[in-house]
């Protein structure tokens, strides 16, 4: 097989969609240009589909080149339509993108996407990977039947997380205080996170779905301050 | 403005209407006018320890329904004229207690009382979130054991996030820790959580330590709360607890062993 030049394969990448409700030149260049000036460094040369579901029945015609051109000038990659209405069906192909109905969005049967776009998706997803990655702070005891959740940040908790409490986090956990609950670091497969106590009395630690019970904790430095890591789909508790 | 207090543990059969009737009467001795509501409307018991059983007319849930007014069913206390009861409706379930209806009666109980004690039912459910939801303290009661520990945790978590005051995101509720039916001889063998053991846990301020006693049961039997006992350990206790709740520090009794462990070696030595 050393000689094949490709390698077809399905994937599923998260991209920006912009909804269009109706269209001028004017008030949509405005619009757009308010909108990124408020986060630049992460709309810039992000992939984005353009989705006509949600546009208003009264609009007919839509010049999309035009669209396309303004998009483009403020860094958008405009890479797909994603519309299920036939009267713009024409207007579309003419444009040259993708077009995306409804149906293979919901199957993931995909159409292939034009060669360049994909590649920019990636490398585009790679640039938000080095966004640096919120965190969230909790002041208070998480007691026991409380479950703390923060999407897409590192937990830090400045008091202990009681037996029966469950804290999850997306990054990495960070608990000054006793630790007799549960903590789920890198729930999203993050296999770089790690799990941080001043006193380890767990019921379960876990890293990218990889966990320890308290048995095997009690075996290891069991109410010390610790860090535990992943390693080789192995996770190891450490004394800091 | 009255200040509203629950008395509450998640755990049953921990103390909490003893604990309840105790504050209660402590603060009206105190010369604040007080009224104790049951809240375990379907298990009324506080009218018992109490000793007011047999002057029950009107109850808690008439009022919420307006089949009474609240002066008919605040039953006055015979040893002290500051302390009130409202007692629970024993033919009616959790589900008679409406938020708007408690409220109400709070509201009104608020412009002639100083304090308001809700003794709250055991579990988590809706009575339980019901005597909490209006509270500005808690006195969460605890034994020194773990099952009543874990409960006690799960109730000030449900303090932190289901109260008025967490959903409005007031000032938290000032949280009690009120340990009953300890035990030093047994805490010194293993047998029981420690105080510091429980405060770890916890991590809430102590309010007071009551010592397992023989006059607790008694004093429930004869509807006199063990607070007017003037012979008995838990009797102090509870005294010292209401000062504490008033604001005043005093230092902690009967959580040492040291006299009790000399007499047990004099009896043991015999």
């Amino acid at each position: 097989m050393t000689d094949a030049c490709f390698q077809l394969k399905g994937s599923v990448f998260t991209t920006i969609i912009l909804e269009l409700y109706q269209y001028s030149r004017e008030s949509f260049t405005q619009q757009l240009k308010d909108k990124i000036n408020q986060a630049p460094g992460f709309f810039h040369q992000s992939p984005v589909v353009i989705s006509l579901e949600k546009i208003n029945d009264n609009v007919t015609e839509v010049d999309f080149d035009e669209l396309l051109d303004i998009s483009r000038q403020f860094g958008l990659q405009p890479m797909a339509f994603k519309c299920t209405k036939s009267h713009f069906k024409s207007a579309i192909n003419a444009t040259s993108l993708a077009l995306l109905s409804d149906s293979a969005l919901r199957t993931t049967s995909r159409k292939p996407l034009p060669e360049s776009s994909t590649l920019q998706a990636s490398s585009s997803m790679e640039e938000k990977k080095l966004v640096p990655r919120k965190s969230k702070i909790v002041t208070r005891p998480v007691r026991s039947g409380q479950q703390v959740y923060y999407e897409g940040a590192d937990l830090i908790i400045l008091s202990q997380v009681s037996e029966g409490a469950e804290v999850l986090a997306d990054g990495n956990i960070h608990i000054y205080g006793a630790l007799r609950g549960r903590a789920l670091a890198g729930i999203n497969g993050d296999t770089s996170a790690r799990v941080f106590c001043q006193k380890l009395e767990a019921e379960l630690i876990s890293i990218a779905g990889n966990f320890i019970l308290s048995d095997f904790m009690r075996t290891q430095a069991w109410q010390q301050a610790v860090q535990v890591y992943l390693d080789e789909h192995i996770l190891h508790v450490a004394a800091v | 403005m009255a200040e509203i207090i629950v008395v509450t543990s998640g755990k049953g059969g921990v103390g909490k209407t003893t604990t309840s009737a105790a504050i209660g009467s402590g603060l009206a001795i105190r010369g604040h006018k007080t009224v104790v509501i049951d809240f375990d409307v379907g298990l009324r018991n506080l009218d018992l320890i109490m000793g007011c059983e047999r002057r029950v007319v009107y109850d808690f849930v008439n009022v919420l329904n307006k089949e009474a007014k609240l002066n008919q069913a605040l039953i006055k206390d015979k040893r002290n004229e500051n302390l009130f009861i409202l007692p629970a409706s024993q033919t009616r379930d959790k589900d008679a207690l409406t938020q708007d209806g408690v409220k109400n009666i709070l509201d009104e109980l608020s412009k002639t009382f100083d304090y308001i004690i809700c003794d709250s039912p055991a579990g988590i459910e809706k009575g339980a979130q019901m005597a909490l939801y209006f509270a500005d303290q808690a006195i969460v009661v605890t034994n020194p054991e773990v099952s009543s520990v874990r409960d006690s945790d799960r109730i000030l978590g449900i303090l932190q996030s289901k109260s008025l005051r967490a959903e409005q995101g007031d000032e938290p509720v000032k949280e009690h820790l009120l340990l009953t039916r300890y035990n030093p001889g047994r805490v010194a063998d293993g047998e029981m959580l420690s105080v510091k053991d429980v405060e770890e846990i916890l991590v809430i301020p102590l309010l007071g330590v009551i010592p397992e006693s023989e006059a607790v049961l008694k004093a429930s039997n004869q509807g006199e709360p063990v607070i007017f006992d003037e012979g008995a350990d838990a009797g102090y206790a509870y005294k010292d607890a209401v000062s504490r709740l008033l604001g005043e520090v005093i230092e902690f009794r009967f959580i040492e062993q040291e006299k009790k462990g000399f007499l047990k070696r004099l009896l043991g030595a015999r």
